[in-house]
């Protein structure tokens, strides 16, 4: 009986390396922070306590009004992000998926490229 | 021609109307702000001579909806080797890609001049409106949760846009915001629910969970979970009640003709989809989801009907008649066999045509904006604008069930459905609510017809362009048709979803 007809083991055996990572690294991170808070001696000063100790020094509030305009590059940025994170891992694997999988990357990319005509058309490329 | 899906590449011939409507969506988009439409060309109403209000890309948009339908009737020639793909190729799915193009195609027609008034950016409009109705046509060829739930987000997400499209309309942009947040968060418990059914089962392919739930091969308590959940995800988007919050909110501050669309297209999208999973995927726990199924049916068409009896405005009282239509709907989901599964099929045909032309009509008492919507507007309209008025006339009736429209029929349909599974009780309400009904429906009626417009001319203004008046006689004709020669469509029904549940032992035909 294999994992996909009796989820019950599949639950119990395949999966329990994952669970133990979980667990180790939950409990890793948690003992680290714990441990430095015990065992760190601290005497803060006003220097120290600043956000950027030794750095500049800031200026102002950090929730300042910037222009929309970088919205629309960040937007921009994560499509040709994510067209990357699609396309390195079919690259890798091209020759043992075969046709179909270029035909469905070149559709992929066809409609990445439809976007962008769109967003060029529509004056999202220019900064004024 | 015969499908075998072990070949990737028979994919692309299952999904071609999809493929080429979505293609045709993206040159709509490119259209609409090239040449003529370009951005820079402010579209203005008085001095450019070449502005026509987006509608050359309205009837570009509608030649790519019957192209579409061309590709659709050529799938009837195509068969399936097994039915386990991740595509379904059969009546069901083509059947409701009938009623899809139907409401687009009217929802395009009607959406003219209003494109135009409100000064909407016309090729993101259609572009929006193809987008979301491809993503209902992979929700009816889904025969895969994932399927089922990609083809729910296409169509979710673009009309969370179309209904924040009108942007300078303050209610416009509230009822956009409500319906992406619940929505995105009903599309968590959806989500959810095939995580745990996938973990029951160890399948998305409905047809295996279809046998693996019928084999007994399910882990109980996982699958309960999992089919609540899911139950949960296509109650909201059905608007069953008490997942029904957003709707009237949603309905109202949506553009006229997007709410038209989404109150008939998205909820038949949701419904065909949903009897697909619950009747295939898990007809084994029948006894499991019959008793919540059949309270959702009672609660919503109760209370949908109580609340819909004290709306003054007429666009509110057509969401509380859609989450009515939802509850009536839901009946033939508890009735679960093969009559209400084709009544189901007819209904949803019937009640797209009659709330599209209803939508139609209020669009041009509103002057194809958002005012003139409270009943006391509709004073003296049927005398004022007869043809208009007697249209809206016929389209409340068989919204109501009158004998001699297709809403009539389709409620027998129904009713046979829950006969052939003797659900007396649920009839009964059927019937109540229905009767209940008649007085909101009529009170429009009553107003147009038997009431004097207060001050003289008030209905002088009304605008009913060509492709408006082209929708309208459509609908009529459709309803009139249906209502008085029902059997050939009906029997068409009974055809499209005769192979549905073959594969995993279905309920359909059984009945409980």
């Amino acid at each position: 009986m294999n994992n996909f007809t009796n989820p019950g083991a599949a639950m119990s055996g395949a999966y329990l390396p994952l669970l133990l990572l979980f667990t180790v690294s939950v409990l890793n991170a948690v003992g680290m922070m714990v441990a430095s808070h015990i065992l760190s001696p601290r005497r803060p000063t006003a220097q120290k306590e600043m956000p950027y100790e030794s750095g500049m020094i800031p200026l102002g509030d950090t929730r300042a009004r910037f222009s929309v305009k970088f919205y629309m590059v960040a937007i921009s940025f994560i499509v040709f992000d994510l067209e990357t994170i699609f396309l390195i891992p079919w690259a890798v694997q091209m020759r043992e998926l075969g046709w179909s999988a270029f035909l469905a990357m070149t559709m992929f990319v066809v409609v990445l490229a439809v976007g962008l005509l769109y967003e060029w058309k529509k004056g999202g490329l220019e900064w004024d | 021609m015969t499908l075998d899906f072990s070949r990737q590449l028979h994919y692309f011939w299952a999904l071609l109307p999809e493929i080429v409507l979505c293609s045709w969506a993206m040159v709509v988009l490119v259209a609409g702000v090239s040449g003529s439409h370009a951005p820079g060309r402010v579209p203005d109403d008085n001095g450019d001579p070449t502005f026509d209000g987006g509608a050359s890309l309205g009837w570009l948009s509608l030649a790519g909806v019957l192209l579409v339908a061309l590709f659709n009737g050529w799938l009837y020639s195509v068969h399936e080797v097994d039915q386990t793909g991740m595509i379904a190729v059969d009546g069901f799915r083509l059947f409701a890609n009938w009623i899809f193009l139907g409401a687009a195609a009217l929802t395009i027609l009607i959406s003219f001049s209003y494109v135009r008034r409100q000064r909407l950016q016309a090729g993101e409009f259609y572009a929006l409106i193809l987008l979301a109705t491809s993503g209902m046509m992979f929700m009816a060829a889904a025969r895969d949760l994932m399927v089922i739930f990609l083809g729910l987000e296409v169509m979710s997400i673009a009309v969370y846009a179309l209904t924040g499209f009108n942007r300078r309309d303050r209610k416009s942009a509230e009822a956009g915001l409500k319906y992406f947040l619940l929505g995105a968060f009903s599309t968590g418990f959806f989500l959810y629910g095939i995580a745990l059914t996938y973990g029951a089962t160890g399948s998305t392919n409905i047809a295996l969970i279809g046998a693996a739930v019928a084999g007994g091969g399910a882990s109980d308590g996982l699958l309960t979970v999992g089919v609540a959940l899911l139950l949960i995800g296509f109650a909201f988007k059905v608007s069953a009640v008490p997942f029904h919050m957003w709707t009237p909110d949603v309905y109202e501050g949506a553009p006229g003709p997007v709410t038209a669309f989404m109150s008939a297209a998205v909820k038949a999208a949701a419904f065909v989809a949903f009897m697909r999973v619950f009747l295939v995927g898990f007809d084994g726990v029948y006894e499991a989801w019959y008793p919540v199924m059949w309270w959702l049916a009672a609660i919503t068409m109760v209370a949908a009907n109580l609340i819909a009896l004290v709306q003054s405005n007429v666009k509110r009282m057509l969401a509380y008649s859609s989450i009515a239509h939802a509850g009536y709907l839901l009946v033939a989901l508890t009735a679960a066999n093969q009559t209400a599964a084709a009544g189901l099929l007819f209904y949803l045909l019937v009640y797209t045509v009659m709330n599209m032309g209803a939508f139609a009509v209020v669009l041009s008492v509103s002057h194809q904006s958002e005012e003139r919507l409270q009943i006391e507007d509709y004073a003296g309209f049927g005398w004022a604008q007869p043809l208009l008025g007697v249209f809206l006339t016929v389209f409340l009736l068989s919204l109501a069930g009158f004998p001699g429209t297709g809403g009539f029929m389709g409620k027998i349909f129904l009713l046979q459905g829950a006969a052939d599974s003797q659900l007396w009780a649920l009839s009964i309400i059927l019937v109540l609510t229905t009767v209940a009904s008649y007085w909101y429906y009529l009170r429009v009626a009553w107003f147009m017809w038997m009431k004097d417009a207060g001050t003289p001319g008030h209905h002088d203004q009304v605008e009913a362009p060509f492709a408006l008046r082209v929708a309208l006689f459509a609908s009529v004709a459709i309803i009139l048709y249906l209502g008085v020669f029902p059997s050939g469509v009906l029997s068409f029904a009974q055809a499209s979803v005769a192979g549905l549940g073959s594969v995993g032992g279905s309920l359909l035909g059984v009945g409980p």
